[in-house]
Formats: C-alpha cells, structure tokens, sequence
C-alpha cells in the first residue's frame, strides 16, 4: 500500500516534552495479538479515569479525527518503550503525522514502517506550532517540505529511503528478500 | 598494535563492520546481519502473523530464543499445577508464543524451562549473548547485551519480521557517543547510581541517534551484572544501544554456560573476542566524562529517567512545564527533602535489577531487619536461573522474614501488565528503569532506585539512603 505521498490538515497540539510510548499507549493494552483497533486505547490514561470515564481534562477532548490528523508535540516524542503499538494506535485513532523538534529512535522507525509521518523541525519552528494550535499545515514527502500558514515552506529531513518506499508503495521486507543471495553469501562466509 | 594501514576504529565499528551484508549507499540504508533473535510474547505475535500471511518461513530458527516474562503471572501456580494469568489476553498471548515457537521450530523457554525468565537476563545467563554479536529484541532494553561487547539494540514489530524472514535489518550508520568513567565508586553506590547519573547529566535525549560506549576504570572494575545494569539503561537517554568492551570479567562469566562455546572452540573464541576493542586513537562522535568518584546513591524524583537528584539532595524545584507537571504527578513539594518522603511500595526486580548480586545485595542489607509496617516489598528475581541461585543461598529466606513476597520471575512491576501493579498515587521505590506515568499502575508515582535503597527504604518505610544501614556494619 503506497502512501498518498501528502498531508494537508489542521494540527492538533500537545504541548508537553518527553511524551513516552507508555502515554500513547498503556502496557496494560498491550496483551492484544492484533494491530487494529489501539485508537481506542490512544492516550488512554489522559483521556479516561480508573473507572473508565471521561476525564474532565482531557487535552484530547476537542480531537477531530477528520480535519486534525496532524499532531504537534513537545520534544523526543515516543521516548522509552519500542512498543510499534504506539504508532498502530495514533495511527487509528486519527493522526497521519507528527511533528516534533526531536523523535526517539525506534518510534520513528516503528512510525515509516507504518505510514505514519515522523516530521522533524527546528525548535522555533515547533514552538510556533505549538503556540499556535489549529494551523493549516501541509507535509509533502517527496518534497521534504512542511508548508505552514503564515510561516511559509519549511525543509523537514526524511531518511530518503524510507521516503522513497512509502511514495512507491515498496515494502521493505520485500526488498530485504530481494537480497537474499547476498545473505546467503555472507552466512556462508 | 594496530596495523598502521588500518585506521584506528572503536568498538562498535568493528561489529558493524563484521555484520555488513551490504554498505550503506546514498539511496539505501546497511543490510547489517543479526546474530541472534531474542523472543517475548508481547511483540510478536504480529510478526510471525506477517510471516505467515505471506507465505513466508523463518530463515534461522536456530538464531532465535524465545522465552515468556512480560504478562506471565508472579505468583505461583495453583496445586493443579495451573499458572493463573491476569486476563484470558494474557493467556492467549503466551499460548500463541508457543504455538508459533513450535510451529518455526524456535527454542522456547515456557513454564517447564529451567532457564526461563526476563528475556535480557536469560540470553546472558545461557551464554547465548557473546561479544561481537549483533543481538535485537522486540524490546528497547535490548541494549543490556551490550555489556559483552555486543550490538544489542531494540527494534519494533515490523522489524522482529524482517529478522524472522531474513536474518537481517536495514540500518543507518548511528553516531558514537563514548563516556568514560573514571574513580572509585563510594560506599553503597553501585552501577545503578552510576547510569541513573549519567542519564541526569546527559539528559533523555542525550544519546538519541548514538551507540554508546562504556569506558574507563569504573567500567574495567564492574563484573558483568553491573555492566548489564549500566547497559541495560542506555535506551533511558535515547541511544540505540550501549557496549563495553569485553575483558577478562566478561569470559570468566561466559565460560562453561550452556550456549557458550566449549573445547577448542572456546579458546579460538576468546582469541577472538579479545580483539573487539576500540584502537588508541579512535575517536568518537561525542565524548562525556564522567567523575565517579563524585556519584552519591541517586534516584529519580520526576516523571522521566533524566530527572535525577542524588539521594540526600532536595527535590528540585522549577516553574517550567516539565517540572510543575512532574512535581503535580508526583505530588511532591518542590525544595522539599526526598530522603524521608513515606514509601507505599518497593520492587526489586526487571532487566535492570533482578540477578543474584542486585538480590545478594539487597538481602545483605535487610538479613535480621523487617519491612516497615504499612509498606509492602515485592521481590522477583530475573530468572529460573537466577531464583535457584538465591533460593540455594537463603536470600529468599531473609527477604520472607522481613515480611517481603518472593515471588516467581518475571518483568512483574517494571510494567504491570501483569497484575503485579501499585495502586494509584502510592510512591513506589522501584529498581526498574522507567518512571513514566503510570507505567507501574494507574497513578502509580515511581522513584527509581538501586536495590541497595531500594532494600533501605523498604525497611525505613520511608527514602532512604542504605548507608543509613550499611555504616552501622562497618
Ligand atoms: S523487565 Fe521491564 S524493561 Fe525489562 S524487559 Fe521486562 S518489561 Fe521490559
């Protein structure tokens, strides 16, 4: 399945650093043997109390599936566990992209393999987000550009590789696989 | 002495180096070869289902090991024999574990293993960790491994199936982050405190997008269960993995264990391995030195492993975000004293803290003495392995008479998907690595600890420094 290689949206925006995987989603979830169906269980403890109610302040009370499928957090975004349950859950809950100053390792690589979008800019750029929620924002891969109103193109990197299977609809097992002989090679040695 | 026409390279260099089926290129990333697949029942069911839909077989069962540990029950099974788990979920889970082990022909360590226990802690224990592999898990702290000179690293679901089907990983160059740590450690500091403060130094992000690597004295003198501790917390600062050079300590352990190699194999091994360490001259893409002499038994106080105060410290106070929201979870005063704050619960236990010298240590400390009134201590050793050990010892004995549960191993509280969790707002003084929120239960407030303070704060009922209880001794 290739991605539509564009996002245009409206940003939704969590303006707190360091938010871990445990947040987007609670260990106690992760018994499923499944990847659908986590949306419910996104950011379960910041939107439900112990008994399952909805929380009165819930920052996530005024989400719109439809027209924010942009996310704007605060820094090292998806730190800690390597749970690909993060990303499985944003990704059904509603969100396409993430944007962010910094992004932890495995979370970025667990979000490319899933088609959602990792977009990293500079500080300012993520400040100006997240002071301004609501902003119109459209992130093209092919290009490497994150448009922002009011603030004009501005360049994200992308590990171009991984770019350039999300545009074309390559899978990287397959591509893996297509090196087999060389695998085979070098286990024997 | 290096060859003068080779460059000097440092330790991680030379594994990558070892691994690489292909270069990376400027339109593609490394094909670099694993080792060794370690296995858990959380992240991969969703891997050998992808494997399957596809038609596809697992390449090399026999570089996978699988073992159960992260929803399996603590406590021990019924007179039937039965282990009762905390949902049908968990359950299914592990049951699914053993159908696709069977079913690939991958060795499993289920209930009936001697060896069974926390995935970072077995793989050692058996031998199958050896410097020079390049090792990953479904699990971020993969990264223990590394404390024999492996590249051991933490991967995602997607790419557990990669190295089902193909034995490998596509993989960008990381940057090397080295720390050297140098001095004498002080009384009642152990290689918990060691890494908790380097995590306080460098911050959570500090390594994000490095390997890093361990040197120095303090690293040179640790045995190999301290090297597990410091490694294993690599990932709390961001890096995708953190290695030691292997040395004399690092064979002594690995020599005669189940997986390791023997006979003639052996010596050709150690020759070998002895040659995996990073040239004079080498240099890292960073370098942070760290004074060890100057490192005070340390805990977290905040919501992240990166907030760090040594014990005796005040905790501190701020009007930035990060730290009001931090001191409003934890419902702590800033300024106020963190010694002393009431504690609800203490875990010794996870890939951190759960092998015999963290529970030797702990037991030392709390032989003859009892878990305050009002605190409950939980203790879980790492392994099978691990809780015959201490069991032939009598730790288990002095941890019951001090009115702790010993319970049987398992990832247990470190996450609490278990059942094994702390209820909401209780302070928990926990060995593990992450005090997230929530991350022990639901409103669940962690301090992380040593097993030393651990064990001194359990008996205190309250955060303790040990040495309250160890100069007494001395
Ligand atoms: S003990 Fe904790 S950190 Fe270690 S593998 Fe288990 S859940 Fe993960």
């Amino acid at each position: 399945m290739s991605h539509p290689g564009v996002v245009e949206s409206s940003t939704f925006c969590l303006p707190v650093h360091n938010i871990d995987t445990d947040q987007i989603i609670p260990g106690q979830f992760l018994t499923t043997t499944e990847r659908e169906g986590l949306g419910r269980f996104c950011f379960y403890s910041w939107r439900f109390d112990e008994s399952g109610n909805e929380r009165p302040d819930n920052p996530l009370k005024a989400f719109d599936s439809v027209s924010q499928q942009v996310l704007v957090a605060g820094s090292n975004f998806g730190c800690g566990s390597s749970r690909e349950h993060a990303p499985w859950a944003l990704l059904d809950f509603g969100f396409r992209a993430v944007i962010s100053s910094q992004f932890a390792d495995i979370f970025r690589n667990n979000s490319l393999k899933n088609g959602l979008l990792p977009v990293q800019v500079d500080e300012s750029v993520a400040d100006h987000l997240l002071e301004n929620p609501g902003l119109s924002v459209r992130i093209d891969i092919s290009s490497h550009t994150l448009s922002v109103e009011g603030l004009g193109d501005i360049e994200f990197s992308l590990d171009p590789f991984s770019a350039y299977c999300l545009t074309r609809g390559i899978d990287q097992l397959d591509f893996l696989l297509e090196n087999e002989p060389e695998i085979t090679d070098f286990e024997q040695g | 002495m290096s060859e003068p026409s080779q460059p000097a390279t440092t330790l991680f260099e030379k594994v990558w180096q070892r691994h690489l089926v292909r270069e990376e290129s400027a339109r593609t990333p490394a094909i670099l070869y694993i080792d060794l697949q370690l296995l858990h029942e959380v992240t991969s069911p969703q891997a050998f289902d992808e494997l399957k839909r596809r038609g596809l077989k697992v390449r090399r069962p026999d570089r996978c090991l699988a073992t159960i540990d992260h929803s399996t029950p603590t406590t021990p099974p019924d007179s039937d024999g039965v282990y009762h788990y905390h949902t049908p979920e968990a359950k299914a889970q592990v049951d699914m574990l053993h159908v696709n082990c069977a079913e690939n022909g991958i060795e499993l360590h289920g209930w009936d293993s001697p060896h069974r226990g926390i995935v970072h802690v077995m793989g050692p224990e058996m031998g199958a960790t050896q410097p020079g592999m390049t090792i990953v898990c479904g699990d971020s702290h993969t990264a223990t491994h590394g404390a024999f000179g492996a590249l051991a690293f933490g991967i995602g679901t997607t790419e557990v199936g990669h190295v089902l089907a193909t034995q490998c990983l596509l993989q960008s160059r990381p940057k090397t982050l080295g720390i050297r740590i140098e001095g004498s450690l002080k009384k009642g500091v152990g290689a918990k405190d060691v890494i908790l403060h380097v995590i306080g130094a460098i911050g959570v992000d500090g390594g994000t997008g490095s390997v890093i690597e361990y040197f120095g004295s303090t690293v040179s003198a640790m045995d190999m269960e301290s090297r597990m501790t410091m490694c294993n917390m690599s990932i709390e600062c961001g890096a995708k993995a953190g290695m030691v050079a292997p040395d004399e300590t690092t064979f002594a352990y690995l020599k005669g264990r189940p997986l390791a190699p023997r006979g003639e194999d052996w010596a050709a091994a150690v020759e070998d391995w002895k040659t995996l360490k990073t040239d004079p001259g080498a240099r890292y893409d960073r370098l942070v030195e760290i004074d060890a002499t100057k490192i005070e038994p340390s805990v977290t106080w905040g919501i992240n492993p990166g907030m760090v105060i040594a014990i005796d410290d005040a905790i501190p106070s701020g009007a930035d975000h990060s730290t009001l929201d931090a001191l409003n979870y934890m419902q702590f005063e800033g300024g106020s004293e963190m010694a002393g704050q009431p504690v609800d619960v203490v875990f010794i236990g996870s890939c951190t803290n759960s092998r015999l010298r963290d529970l030797r240590e702990a037991a030392e400390l709390m032989k003859g003495r009892k878990v305050a009134s009002g605190t409950r201590m939980l203790v879980v050793p790492g392994s099978e392995a691990t809780r015959k050990e201490a069991e032939a010892e009598g730790l288990d004995r002095i941890f019951l008479q001090a009115g702790a549960e010993w319970r049987e191993p398992g990832c247990s509280m470190c996450l609490a998907m278990n059942g094994d969790s702390a209820g909401p707002g209780d302070l928990v003084v926990s060995t593990s690595n992450r005090n997230f929120k929530g991350r022990q239960g639901r409103g669940a407030r962690t301090i992380l600890a040593s097993p030393l303070t651990a064990a001194a704060s359990a008996i205190a009922g309250r955060v303790t420094n040990p040495l309250e209880f160890m100069e007494a001794e001395s």
